[in-house]
């Protein structure tokens, strides 16, 4: 493959604009609070190119996202949450050296699936591992019996239900309800201080651009274009002798790995980890965001993780009690007037007339997803 | 920034022995910190009763206010931002906090745990607030904490609680768990002659720690046998089965912690199952339900229950009959006013207190003020803070009735000392 094919120019630009915006314009512009918000939001943009690839791509729809998101999220959460409860910090507990909620719970020793948690390496694994694994069970059992559609949706949006409970049912294990809250250092280093959220923000930026890559390289090669042809024609492609169940599970795995790697970004920005991103409301959010972007291009699903949380919180600070009616408004207007969302307002609206107003020779800059039939 | 050892409980405040030591003769130290001072802001420089940079200006001091207004908290937490609105109100109306108007910048925590965090961290760094009136669940106060803990911010908490906790930048106006528990146990051990107890809860902390103490008290100083213990999932609402245990256990008492949407079907269901309430056998003891819940439930189905709470509507001291009537004033006539309602109402009254006890808004000033703290017009009466940051309050025990209010049957003859990590409980 070559590389101008794998990047052709367009897209060159939309990478460039996006490293601007996340490098240098937002650190630019906001104060340490903000700057701080706008990783949060970016956290979801790792699950919302995630679904990119899969609903966009490969028209697998995912309303489970969360559980993969919440997976990796956990995974980080118990790390830090040992490395916080030294015995010096849990002297007042029954059994001090375990975290508080096991001592409220009348745990006395900590679970043996915990004791792993104590090793970083172990984590980074199962940040992505633990999201993938359980992608691959439910993606043999779903795709291998050709379940898909609606009826993949729905299971995946009962997954989300089921993580969500047993997290809330296995509260000595889990912290509940309550999450796994009060995380303090990782490796001594106090991610709680406003220069370790700058850091991490960077950090989150970088590997937000490692998986735009990985997945800008998916839709460039053989694969992606498989991906798209399975989406429009299903049985074409399964009569042309490819195994279309693995492609499938492959494309579902990759997208929890994404959703784990935004779960465990989320957690260290944000201190904690709760059900309540793991669970239904969560997961459709995602898909929300992914649709407002466009769910054709990874790119726009960036834009739309962004675009969506920052009208939610600057709605919610300026109208506590109507910003739901206003948010709603929104996602209404962007799927009535803009279907393909941002990135199709950018693609059909504003690219052709740029490349028309720069140069009459060169190739108008569309055609980002567009059917490969 | 957060202190760790200040984390740490005060162990001298609460040793086993002086658990529920009481507060002799308080009630005769009442009122008079809280008349109307004119305090004029002249008095008070900006620059000497504000060093840490907070939102108080010449004529103004702003505080943030943090509850859920959306989602599936909304329903209970509203009656909290109504209350602390009608306080803020009401302490402007008298001339508001050494000589400045209080304002306040609302948040909605929307239900959702992370949203609580975002904004506490908003109303801090941002805003600059000067205290914060919030939270309801458990799990947002557990959100927010280390950010007001970080950011050296004050949260009033208003919700009845698990205990278990003690955070240099939280007040708890609502009742810890044993509080709530230890004297209404004593009561219908008393009174009422219980022998056996059966525990049941929604699946979460609240109700799981309560459950423990309460299993404690009834076996290690009532003497008396619990004979089941059993929790479902939050918004369970098939309790069929466990009403068919309880009829083979007889027990005497049934001691419900049942949350949120389970409480309608489970009263309905012990109603429907033949179970009549007002007939007393068994006894329903519940410290879950308010006049905010018996809307929901509808007062025919829990009439004839028993509730311990702090506080109840119908109280009928001359403070509750006057808050209940601004209450209603402000906020409609069909309002009820419940427990949490009205520990939400002193939030805004003992941060005045405090700050006119430090002569300064300064979060550590207020902070060192505050212990000792006594509120003589608060509606559930006399209340006191303690070095613990838990309010001295009494328990009282409450009668349903149909109409959705409580006919209060018994009160601590004095104000309960609150003990969040109780010795011989844990």
């Amino acid at each position: 493959m070559k590389t101008n094919t794998l990047f052709p120019r367009a897209d060159i630009i939309g990478f460039a604009v996006l490293a601007v915006v996340i490098f240098l314009l937002l650190p630019a512009v906001l104060d340490s609070f903000r700057l701080n918000l706008f990783g949060k939001y970016l956290t979801y943009a790792f699950v919302a190119v995630g679904l990119a690839l899969c609903w966009g791509a490969g028209g697998i729809l995912s309303l489970g996202q969360g559980v993969f998101f919440g997976l990796g999220g956990y995974c980080m959460a118990m790390f830090l949450k040992l490395e916080a409860s030294t015995p010096e910090n849990t002297a007042i507990q029954s059994t001090p050296g375990i975290p508080d909620f096991m001592d409220w719970n009348q745990l006395t020793a900590l679970p043996w699936w915990w004791e792993p948690f104590y090793s970083l390496p172990f984590t980074i694994l199962a940040v992505v591992m633990v999201p993938v694994v359980f992608a691959f069970v439910i993606g043999v059992a779903m795709f291998k019996r050709r379940v898909g559609g609606v009826y993949f949706a729905i299971i995946t949006q009962a997954f989300a239900a089921i993580l969500t409970i047993l997290i809330i049912g296995q509260q000595g294990f889990t912290g509940g309800v309550n999450g796994i809250t009060d995380l303090r250092t990782l490796w001594g280093w106090d991610i709680r201080t406003d220069e370790a959220k700058e850091i991490l923000y960077y950090v989150n930026g970088v590997l937000l651009f490692a998986v735009l890559f990985a997945a800008q390289f998916v839709r460039k090669s053989k694969l992606g274009r498989l991906l798209i042809a399975m989406r429009d024609q299903e049985d074409r492609v399964r009569f042309s002798g490819y195994d279309v169940a693995s492609f499938k599970i492959f494309i579902f795995c990759l997208g929890a790995a994404f959703a784990g790697i935004g779960g465990a970004m989320f957690t260290l920005q944000v201190g904690f980890m709760s059900p309540t991103l793991v669970g239904i409301v969560p997961s459709i959010e995602m898909v929300i965001f992914c649709a407002v972007g466009g769910r054709l291009s990874i790119l726009g699903a960036v834009y739309g993780a962004l675009v969506v949380n920052w009208a939610k919180t600057t709605f919610s600070e300026s109208f506590p009690e109507l910003w739901l009616l206003g948010l709603g408004g929104l996602f209404i207007a962007v799927v009535m007037l803009f279907p393909n969302g941002l990135a199709g307002i950018w693609s059909e609206q504003i690219a052709p007339r740029l490349t028309k107003l720069i140069s009459k020779n060169t190739n108008p800059a569309t055609g980002q997803g567009a059917p490969a039939e | 920034m957060t202190d760790e050892s200040s984390k740490k409980p005060n162990q001298s405040q609460s040793t086993g022995m002086n658990r529920r030591a009481v507060l002799a003769g308080g009630t005769a130290l009442t009122a008079s910190l809280f008349m109307p001072k004119n305090l004029m802001a002249a008095d008070y420089p900006t620059a000497e009763v504000n060093t840490t940079g907070l939102a108080v200006t010449d004529d103004t001091v702003t505080i943030g206010i943090l509850h859920s207004i959306t989602g599936t908290m909304a329903i209970s937490e509203t009656g909290s931002v109504q209350a602390e609105k009608l306080a803020i109100d009401q302490i402007n109306a008298q001339g508001g906090i050494l000589g400045r108007k209080i304002e306040y910048i609302q948040e909605d925590g929307a239900s959702d745990w992370p949203t609580f965090a975002e904004k506490a961290k908003k109303l801090l760094v941002n805003d600059k607030v000067a205290s914060v009136m919030g939270c309801w669940t458990s799990a947002s106060r557990k959100a927010v904490l280390p950010v007001f803990e970080q950011y050296n911010g004050f949260l009033y908490y208003p919700t009845f609680y698990e205990g278990l906790e003690q955070s240099p930048n939280v007040i708890y106006t609502g009742q810890e768990a044993t509080q709530q528990i230890i004297a209404g146990l004593d009561w219908v051990s008393e009174t009422k002659g219980a022998k056996t107890f059966y525990l049941l809860g929604s699946d979460y902390i609240w109700p799981r720690t309560s459950n423990k103490i309460a299993r404690k008290h009834i076996e290690n100083f009532l003497g008396a046998k619990v004979v089941g213990e059993e929790y479902y999932p939050l918004g369970h609402t098939q309790f069929n089965s466990v009403i068919n245990k309880i009829r083979l256990k007889k027990p005497d008492v049934i001691y419900a912690i049942v949350v949120g949407g389970s409480n309608v079907a489970f009263y309905k269901q012990l109603k429907a199952a033949g179970i009549d309430m007002t007939k007393e056998d068994p006894i329903v003891l519940t410290i879950s339900v308010t006049e905010d819940e018996i809307r929901g439930i509808g007062g025919e189905n829990i009439e004839g229950a028993y509730a311990c709470m702090k506080y109840f509507q119908s109280l009928t001291n001359e403070n509750n009959m006057e808050f209940v009537k601004s209450f209603k004033e402000m906020w409609g006539d069909d309002m009820v006013i419940g427990d949490v309602t009205q520990a939400a109402y002193l939030g805004p009254w003992l941060w005045k207190a405090a700050v006119e006890k430090a002569g300064s808004f300064d979060v550590d000033k207020v902070r060192a003020a505050t212990p000792g703290i006594e509120l003589g017009t608060a509606p559930e009466g006399y209340v006191k803070v303690h070095d613990n940051h838990h309010l001295w309050s009494k328990t009282r025990v409450g009668l349903a009735k149909a109409d959705g209010q409580y006919d209060v049957v018994y009160e601590t003859a004095e104000l309960v000392e609150p003990d969040p990590f109780p010795e011989g409980y844990q």
